[in-house]
């Protein structure tokens, strides 16, 4: 029993997660898994990167992925058996686990990449609408001044490295790392594969040329398309080690039903 | 001669058999036509999407001679190399002809001279490849609009379809393009690239510049234009060489 009954405390079931973003979690989850799968396969087609307007293989790239290795600008990394592999005799940057289709087909690649698209877009534009008129994103994900005082994000990132996360009524809400991390995920790298994507498009550069001087060229767009690819790649390897770490039972859980068991409080 | 099975091992080949698995089962769902037909209907909603953004006369940006690519790769065919073409090399092209036919009430028949003559319309544009290359180039070239004015469409005419001189697996390359996209101001049939005549490489003695559209859109050795109501007869059946062959999208638009 406890003195604020209505405050509730570690091992509560609390109702975290209202069910649009369930629902758009788990449809985001598919579309960004597809579209990275897909787009690892694009990129199959021509594994060099470059700055600017133009860019082909007689000009300067600052990313390549050849036979067993990568280089990035002057460093050139040995890759054996990860990147720049030749499953079947056909050479490919990435391997046939991490790419639809698994086997080399830039065709089929386009066809799931072009149409996930919009599986990306329309749900992330209703999300992002719901989000804001029901003030989810004002209210959970933007952080507050003092959460973004630099001693508190230190103190966050000191508790993260030591593992204990947040327990009892302190875990209801989401922590800054979280609030940073799903913010830069929700406005910056998702509009940012989208609208490289588009900037790559030549048929929408000629309806928004301004796409072209915002990101610096096609060439620049489609740089940038791939390093918002990597920050998202990142953030859900990141974000299932997080899930794991946390309770994969209870966090799995509770973005299907929307209930959460909160941590029990350390007992020191 | 087996090797003991140790726990590193077992982990191995649970994990490479889990993974292969998982292969499997993404390329089945990717085989299956019923996903394909799903995954295809993003294409007219692409193509409409992109129109309704974009106005029917909006130009591709175009770029000073000082931002060109320094080189200008090839790609596709180099040179198509049948004995007829390597004729009209050996010629410079001198009897050959240019025919538009099809769905015209005025079929013409043009020497590359002729073309020469009429007006032209000089371009610096990016090339996007379906691969993720660009280039930058300059192109001059007959607008192809002006050609389909003087051979009068007929109103029946829906699709322009283009006959090249290049083979793909024995089969005259083609490509084909809607009546927006024909008339469009940057649409040009290029005999000019870079201040030179177009050479082979780049596909001599015309090549179709479309430019709101990939690579290979660009039809290269182009010998006959046709005005067709629809592409169902044509090859395959799906407007172009690429399309037929592998599924590459007719408007991909992206």
């Amino acid at each position: 029993m406890t003195d604020h009954p209505e405050t509730p405390q570690g091992g509560d079931i609390v109702y975290r997660h209202r069910l649009p973003v369930r629902l758009w979690h788990w449809v985001n989850a598919l579309s960004v898994i597809v579209m990275l799968m897909s787009g690892l396969m694009i990129f199959n087609a021509h594994p060099h990167l470059y700055w600017g307007a133009y860019g082909a293989n007689h000009d300067h790239s600052w990313l390549d992925i050849t036979p067993g290795h990568l280089r990035v600008g002057p460093l050139v990394i040995p890759t054996p058996g990860i990147l720049g592999v030749s499953p079947g005799g056909r050479f490919v940057a990435f391997p046939p686990l991490v790419t639809i289709p698994s086997s080399y087909n830039l065709a089929h690649a386009r066809e799931w990449h072009l149409a996930f698209a919009w599986a990306l877009v329309v749900p992330g534009l209703l999300y992002w609408a719901w989000g804001f008129a029901r003030r989810h994103i004002q209210r959970d994900l933007a952080p507050t001044r003092a959460e973004l005082r630099p001693s508190h994000i230190a103190h966050d990132i000191g508790q993260h490295a030591r593992l204990r996360f947040p327990t009892g009524a302190a875990a209801r809400y989401y922590n800054v790392l979280q609030k940073l991390a799903y913010c830069a995920v929700i406005f910056l790298l998702i509009p940012g594969v989208v609208l490289t994507g588009l900037t790559m498009s030549p048929a929408i550069d000629a309806a928004w040329p301004w796409l072209l001087d915002v990101f610096g060229g096609r060439q620049s767009a489609r740089s940038i398309h791939f390093l918002c690819a990597m920050g998202l790649a990142l953030f859900i390897l990141v974000h299932l080690v997080m899930v794991v770490l946390a309770g994969p039972i209870n966090e799995v859980r509770s973005m299907i039903t929307g209930r959460y068991r909160l941590p029990r409080e350390r007992g020191e | 001669m087996s090797a003991p099975l140790t726990r590193r091992r077992l982990l191995g080949s649970l994990a490479a058999g889990g993974g292969g698995l998982l292969l499997a089962g993404c390329d089945k769902i990717d085989a299956s036509p019923s996903v394909q037909r799903i995954l295809g209907l993003a294409e007219p909603i692409n193509l409409h999407a992109q129109r309704l953004v974009s106005d029917r006369a909006a130009l591709a940006p175009e770029f000073s001679a000082s931002e060109m690519s320094p080189f200008f790769r090839t790609n596709g065919t180099s040179s198509p190399g049948t004995p007829d073409y390597t004729q009209l090399v050996a010629s410079n092209f001198s009897d050959w002809k240019l025919a538009v036919d099809g769905l015209v009430a005025t079929p013409l028949s043009l020497s590359l001279d002729a073309i020469r003559q009429l007006p032209r319309r000089t371009q610096i544009t990016r090339h996007d490849c379906v691969e993720g290359w660009s280039a930058i180039g300059q192109w001059t070239g007959l607008p192809l609009g002006m050609l389909l004015k003087q051979a009068r469409l007929r109103p029946s005419a829906r699709y322009i379809v283009f006959h090249c001189a290049d083979l793909f697996n024995g089969t005259p390359y083609y490509e084909s393009i809607d009546l927006i996209d024909a008339f469009h101001p940057q649409t040009i049939l290029a005999w000019g690239m870079n201040g030179h005549p177009l050479d082979v490489g780049h596909g001599a003695p015309l090549r179709l510049r479309v430019e709101r559209q990939l690579g290979y859109k660009q039809a290269k050795y182009v010998m006959r234009i046709e005005a067709v109501a629809s592409l169902a007869g044509i090859n395959g059946g799906k407007g172009g060489t690429w399309e037929d062959a592998i599924g590459y999208q007719w408007y991909a638009g992206v």
